[in-house]
């Protein structure tokens, strides 16, 4: 532990490491090359890989596309998408091709890519800045769907979905990613897909929450009058049921938070999984709190809009006994 | 303000093999006997496989089928272009042009019989698996050709679509993209003249669909594609070209003669009239002619090179049956992912019938 990075820090870090140990990796995007990434994530890359980092064209579709055909003939493409809500216009792409390859060959041909992209709003953008559509890729077969909330985590997971066989869809939460600095693992670090962190351990109640939300849960966990655990599965798919699971058998109540609209959402599918294994230890229902079902509004409206510490510490307060 | 000419713009047309079986001398590929015949075979085999596998279909013996009759040429003399190191990346009707890569029957078949076995391409084969999304599989032949350009690969990528698919936005991006990268793509358009029931006329005001290639700043030429000769000339050196790092859009007129696919009925949209000056201009006819002026063919051998197309598509059409029976309903589960995902290996043991928790 030396270094204290900020996240978009560790994802630049492991953008170098990773095509320093693999010459397949290849990163290209909108911006990434010359100016180093809207966020700056890429910077410097295109100097010590003038090969293999590449400005795209303001072209959706054509960068998760061409990454098909970069991965069938033996590339690592990390593409990233300048911000996860212009994402939609290379959905097709991503729904028809990229999660399906593996299916259609019968696992001869794959395409390794990891496609990254902002995520999640709390930073004043313009409109389709600032949407959490995890549930969408989720609901993609074929797809993992990451989302880390910490700098080494994001280094960890990061370098894992890279090296990863299957196709990633890797979201960076935009509001942390010079929000805080943290202490960094020394070389070589992985994160496995699907291993959630119990971030805060308690007997009350557990809070599952992703991205930004994790850490507006932990401030809330301070305030309320419960030992409460969090658990942040750290990617959306695979995601660790087992320890959201062992957690709900412990504290018998469950809140999931996340930004993204209610229905449809991710914490619907968790209190699925919940109903189906561990109902009979619930002492009472799982609540949500979630972002509304209206468009994520413009930037006056935001902090409204995401849940922040009060609603997560009246969410938890419901969920707790009377 | 006086106005000048910013840019001019003509697009070249090519012809080698006219209806009547002559050829222009001076365009005619060197190619051998050997390919002639083998171009040959591989357009009938496929003509008569779709009119198999429509039959086959009506039997209730396969699901959706799309027919390339009338489109061997365009497909035959491109596939033919083609080198081994190539990749072939292909819509939903190149059945001409997977026989000519050398896939079996059989596992189109499989295809029809909606088995992800026939879809189960090799690598080594270096062709992608078929493409349902109208355009979408451009992206991936300009992707495959960039990755040559990125690793300084002597070999090229050939991208097969229809003229409706120049109407998606992912053509358009896929040339455009193929041009800023130097892709090593050829665009291969089979004018076909129908986007289901929707005609040439109706999907764009442009004149011709080749000139699409200029708003990408690539190299756009059309081509009689029921003129199996002047189609592999032309892909050939658009293929040469690309390998160089100048992406080309090669437009192939042609006709697709029968149905959209096994579900649609032309009657409701096309005029006999239109069928009927089509046939005329017939890929297969016109080759055939050609070959018996040349005397490499005459009726005997048309006769044998017949009975052993049939005994070939039986023993395939076998092959597909038993492959249908062979079905492992399971194998679902097996290639979603590489690294098992454990919600999906849940799932699957309750398919199996096992309770687990």
């Amino acid at each position: 532990m030396t270094e204290k990075l900020r996240l978009v820090e560790a994802v630049r870090d492991t953008l170098f490491a990773e095509m320093a140990r693999d010459d397949s990796v290849v990163v290209y995007g909108q911006d990434v090359g010359r100016n180093g990434g809207v966020f700056r994530a890429t910077q410097g890359l295109l100097d010590e890989y003038p090969n293999r980092v590449y400005d795209a064209p303001v072209a959706e579709a054509g960068i998760v596309g061409l990454g098909v055909g970069l991965g069938v003939y033996g590339f690592t493409p990390v593409p990233e998408i300048e911000f996860s809500g212009f994402m939609h216009q290379a959905f097709h792409q991503i729904q028809q091709h990229v999660s399906r390859l593996r299916s259609r060959t019968r696992g001869e041909l794959n395409c390794p890519m990891t496609i990254r992209a902002p995520y999640g709003g709390g930073i004043h953008a313009l409109e389709h800045h600032s949407e959490s559509f995890e549930a969408g890729y989720a609901h993609t077969p074929g797809l993992k769907v990451v989302v880390p909330s910490t700098p080494a985590d994001a280094k960890g997971l990061l370098t894992s979905s890279i090296r990863d066989p299957d196709p990633v869809v890797f979201f960076e939460p935009t509001r942390l990613y010079r929000s805080f600095r943290e202490e960094m693992p020394e070389g070589e670090y992985t994160v496995p897909l699907g291993e959630a962190d119990v971030v805060r351990e308690g007997d009350d109640v557990t809070v599952v929450a992703w991205g930004a939300m994790r850490h507006r849960v932990l401030d809330a966990a301070e305030n309320v009058d419960a030992n409460v655990e969090v658990v942040d599965p750290r990617s959306i798919v695979p995601l660790d049921t087992e320890t959201v699971l062992e957690s709900v058998r412990k504290t018998g109540r469950c809140v999931v938070v996340h930004e993204a609209p209610k229905t449809g959402g991710m914490a619907a599918e968790i209190t699925a999984r919940i109903n189906d294994r561990a109902l009979y230890y619930l002492e009472a229902p799982v609540q949500r709190v979630t972002g509304y079902d209206v468009p994520y509004p413009l930037f006056a409206r935001e902090d409204d809009y995401v849940p922040d510490e009060d609603r997560i510490r009246r969410g938890i307060e419901r969920a707790l006994p009377e | 303000m006086p106005r000048e000419t910013a840019y001019e713009l003509s697009i070249d047309h090519v012809q080698v093999l006219e209806s009547d079986g002559s050829v222009d001398a001076e365009l005619e590929p060197d190619l051998s006997e050997d390919d002639l015949l083998e171009m040959y075979w591989t357009m009938k085999r496929s003509r008569r496989l779709d009119e198999r596998a429509i039959a086959l279909q009506r039997r209730g013996e396969l699901g959706t089928y799309a027919p390339a009759t009338g489109q061997e040429a365009a497909q035959v003399g491109s596939a033919h272009a083609l080198a081994d190191e190539d990749w072939m990346v292909t819509s939903f009707r190149e059945t001409p042009a997977y026989l000519a890569r050398g896939t079996p029957p059989h596992m189109l078949l499989w295809y029809a019989m909606g088995m992800e076995e026939g879809s189960a391409t090799t690598r080594e084969s270096r062709n992608m698996p078929p493409s349902i999304p109208v355009g979408s599989q451009a992206l991936h032949g300009a992707g495959l050709g960039w990755a040559q350009e990125i690793a300084d690969e002597d070999a090229a990528s050939l991208v097969y679509f229809g003229d409706g698919a120049t109407s998606e936005g992912d053509v358009y991006e896929a040339t455009n993209l193929a041009g800023v990268f130097g892709s090593h793509t050829v665009f291969l358009c089979q004018n076909n003249q129908y986007a289901i029931s929707v005609p040439r006329a109706k999907q764009t005001r442009a004149e011709t669909l080749a000139q699409k290639a200029a708003a990408a700043g690539i190299e756009g030429v059309q081509v009689d594609g029921n003129d199996v000769l002047g189609t592999y000339a032309v892909v050939r050196d658009a293929l040469e070209s690309a390998r160089e790092g100048d992406p080309v859009f090669v437009e192939a007129l042609t006709y697709r003669r029968s149905l959209h696919t096994t579900s649609d009925d032309p009657s409701v949209y096309r005029q006999e009239e239109e069928e009927e000056e089509w046939e005329a201009r017939d890929p297969l006819t016109r080759f055939e002619t050609y070959l018996r002026n040349r005397d490499t063919l005459d009726d005997d051998r048309i006769a044998d090179i017949e009975a052993s197309i049939e005994d070939d598509l039986r023993e395939e059409i076998r092959l597909g049956n038993e492959g249908r029976e062979a079905v492992d309903v399971e194998e679902m589960f097996e290639y979603a992912y590489e690294t098992p995902i454990p919600e999906v290996e849940r799932q699957r043991a309750a398919f199996r019938g096992e309770d687990r928790d």
